[in-house]
């Protein structure tokens, strides 16, 4: 496994100076990942805040090729890019060597709108990595909520009401229809464990055909929290388990990460503003029914750990 | 595929006739899904593919929107992409063809055109295309197969060329044209290998001693100068079409312009019209000039860009002239293509009487009697200077 010290020796492939927010958990992952691989990469990214914050015309964060081209197509656009390279180097018109091919995607990008596309590209096994950053929400467009917006919280969309406490459906367990296509790895990671989730993107970047990481993203302007706490809200989604940590590596579950002492949801939702509703007493059932989910949902993956899913 | 014939003439429909000519160019990747009714296409090019008589990349795609999201892929990294659809097809792509044409990627495309939903219909009319006119994207029309299969390689050429950088489609009728079977004049692949030429990317992504970036957000201060220079890329287009047409004549003995006429020269009346339903205008105008009927025809071939002065000069003699589309627009005054010429016309001091018909829509056989009944009808225009109806549906 790299060290630290080698990560931090690598060039920056995305640089300083993009426009995305203070304690915004997309550049870190970003930064992490590209470092994964010494093969030279090309990266596609859907729509959203890491598109719109790192390539304002004249200007771009990208030192790599890049490309966006709509919202809902990352995982087909990369399609394009991967085939173009094998097709070219199989005439001997590009040159013959090993080359990356990433998409991102927010969770807008590829639990909703992009989910075709990227069932598609699974599917079909293109050699490349697909990487969610999962904020629970439309943050770009203003804090809507998408499919991966927990339970109860609110948005625009979903907001806090009268008469509706916030979301009102169960988050989409995206990683799942991932692992379902039965593609050589996928895993979630989190930023504020650099460690795991740098091992789990070399481990991505190495397999033959697909390969998926959906990772926490922590959004300090639709969480309504501070910016100096998003490293710390990212670990404790971690020991909740909100966000467990694990990888599917050729259809063997692995639980990369159990937390030493299970922290209560309420200790990560405590500090959001997307929650605040919930310490109501009339809608503190809410609290105690995510928590009976993430318990339940965790245990599930203690009994798979290890096995064949 | 057991099509053999290289010198000569050769019968196949008008879909194998598409994908033996793909065959032919054999471009680096191919993102396609299937679509009634330019199914065939796909399925045969696979089937090249499958025998390794190509060495082209295809991409099964789950969508056309992921089909067009592919091809734009590919073609920023610096492949020869290509790729067929219709009318739901093309509609589901609409967003990503002006993707494909703002980043100025020379995808070339067949399309051949089926009616839009809704009522579901699977046979022609020119909704499809029509409703994608303003993406950007160059269009050539075709009254035949042997057309159809001319056009694609033109297509290429003009696309590719660096004054243009445009990608273009190639339309012609969904079974009318794609299923008919056709005896057609087939080129030699060296041939065809010789006329498209190496394709050479500008600016790939494969390139990543140069890292590009493709897609960046532009705002008030530059949205409006790139826009700019894609209308200017697409109007060079046209002199391009010329050019291409002419070399296309010199090496395989077919001239293609920016239109056809027929009988126009001498003729007092005119139909303007699209893709196949000209061959039977043209034999409705054989049977009035029998008669002393001094009837014409003007079947545009280039649509994208519109080539104004071109049509304007080679109607403006017509007295009375009917547009007919086969496709409405639903803005209650007539089709596109005689929005379009009827705009043209207007520069001209004297100005013919111009009437807007749709007909056809769905399928529906387009008879010469049809033809002939427009006519008739232009000549009472003539006669006595009136137009009772300037918009009407007609075969109904």
């Amino acid at each position: 496994m790299t060290t630290l010290k080698e990560l931090s020796a690598k060039k920056e492939l995305f640089t300083g100076g993009h426009r995305l927010c203070s304690g915004c958990g997309i550049p870190p992952i970003v930064r992490l990942i590209l470092r994964s691989t010494d093969a030279p990469i090309v990266a596609t990214t859907a729509t959203g805040c890491l598109e719109v914050g790192s390539t304002i015309y004249p200007y771009t964060a990208w030192r790599i090729p890049w490309i966006h081209s709509a919202f809902e197509n990352a995982a087909a656009t990369i399609s394009g890019v991967e085939t173009a390279y094998r097709a070219l180097r199989k005439r001997g018109r590009i040159p013959d060597r090993d080359m990356k091919f990433i998409a991102f995607g927010g969770d807008g990008g590829t639990y909703d709108i992009g989910i075709q596309a990227l069932s598609g590209a699974l599917e079909r096994g293109h050699d490349f990595l697909y990487v969610c950053y999962d904020n629970g929400g439309y943050m770009n467009t203003g804090i809507q909520r998408s499919s991966a917006t927990p339970m109860a919280a609110a948005t625009t969309t979903s907001p806090a009401g009268d008469v509706i406490p916030g979301k009102q459906s169960w988050r989409k367990d995206l990683t799942k229809i991932v692992v379902a296509h039965d593609i050589p790895y996928a895993a979630q990671a989190s930023p504020h464990n650099w460690a795991d989730l740098s091992k789990k993107a070399e481990k991505a970047l190495k397999v033959k055909g697909a390969a998926f990481m959906n990772v926490m993203s922590p959004c300090p302007l639709g969480w309504y929290t501070k910016p100096e706490d998003s490293m710390k809200l990212a670990r404790l989604s971690v020991d909740t388990c909100y966000w467990p940590l694990y990888e599917v590596e050729d259809g063997i579950l692995k639980v990369t990460y159990k937390p030493k002492e299970k922290r209560p949801f309420e200790e990560w939702i405590k500090p959001q503003g997307r929650f605040k509703h919930l310490f109501k007493p009339e809608n503190a059932h809410l609290i105690d029914e995510s928590q009976k989910r993430i318990d339940l949902e965790w245990q599930r993956l203690l009994d798979l750990d290890g096995k064949r899913v | 595929m057991a099509i053999t014939a290289i010198k000569g003439k050769t019968a196949l429909t008008g879909n194998s006739a598409i994908a033996y000519a793909m065959k032919q160019i054999n471009p680096d990747v191919c993102a396609a899904y299937p679509i009634t009714p330019s199914t065939q296409i796909a399925e045969e090019f696979s089937s090249y593919v499958a025998d390794g008589v190509v060495q082209t990349e295809y991409i099964t795609v789950e969508s056309e929107h992921s089909a067009m999201s592919a091809c734009i892929g590919a073609s920023a990294a610096g492949a020869r992409v290509m790729t067929a659809t219709s009318s739901q097809g093309l509609a589901l792509m609409w967003e990503m063809l002006y993707v494909a044409s703002g980043m100025r990627l020379p995808i070339v495309m067949t399309n051949v055109n089926r009616a839009l939903s809704a009522p579901i219909n699977i046979h022609c009319d020119h909704s499809d295309s029509m409703g994608a006119r303003d993406a950007g994207w160059i269009q050539l029309y075709s009254e035949t197969v042997q057309e159809g299969y001319d056009n694609l390689f033109q297509a290429m050429r003009i696309a590719e060329d660096s004054r243009v950088r445009i990608p273009a489609m190639v339309c012609l009728d969904g079974f009318i044209t794609s299923h008919a079977i056709e005896n057609i004049e087939l080129i030699g692949d060296e041939d065809v290998q010789r006329f498209v030429g190496e394709f050479k990317a500008i600016n790939p992504l494969l390139d990543v001693e140069r890292p590009v970036t493709y897609g960046a957000l532009a705002l008030q201060d530059t949205y409006m100068e790139f826009k700019y220079q894609q209308s200017q890329a697409i109007s060079r287009a046209k002199e391009v079409v010329i050019e291409v047409g002419k070399e296309f004549g010199r090496t395989f003995g077919r001239e293609y312009g920016l239109f056809e006429t027929y009988k126009l020269e001498d003729a007092d009346t005119a139909i303007v019209i699209l893709n196949s339903a000209a061959g039977t205008t043209k034999v409705a105008i054989d049977e009035l000039r029998a008669k002393g009927v001094k009837a014409g025809l003007l079947r545009p071939r280039l649509f994208r860009p519109f080539p104004a002065v071109e049509l304007s000069n080679a109607l403006k003699h017509v007295k009375a002239i009917a547009c007919l589309d086969r496709v409405d627009s639903m803005s209650g005054f007539g089709g596109p293509l005689f929005n379009d010429i009827r705009s043209a016309m207007y520069e001209l001091d004297a100005r013919p009487r111009i009437i807007s018909r749709i007909y056809c829509l769905g399928g529906r056989d387009y008879k010469v009697k049809d033809a002939i009944a427009v006519f008739d009808e232009l000549a009472n225009v003539k006669k006595t200077g009136v137009v009772d109806e300037l918009t009407k549906y007609i075969t109904i």
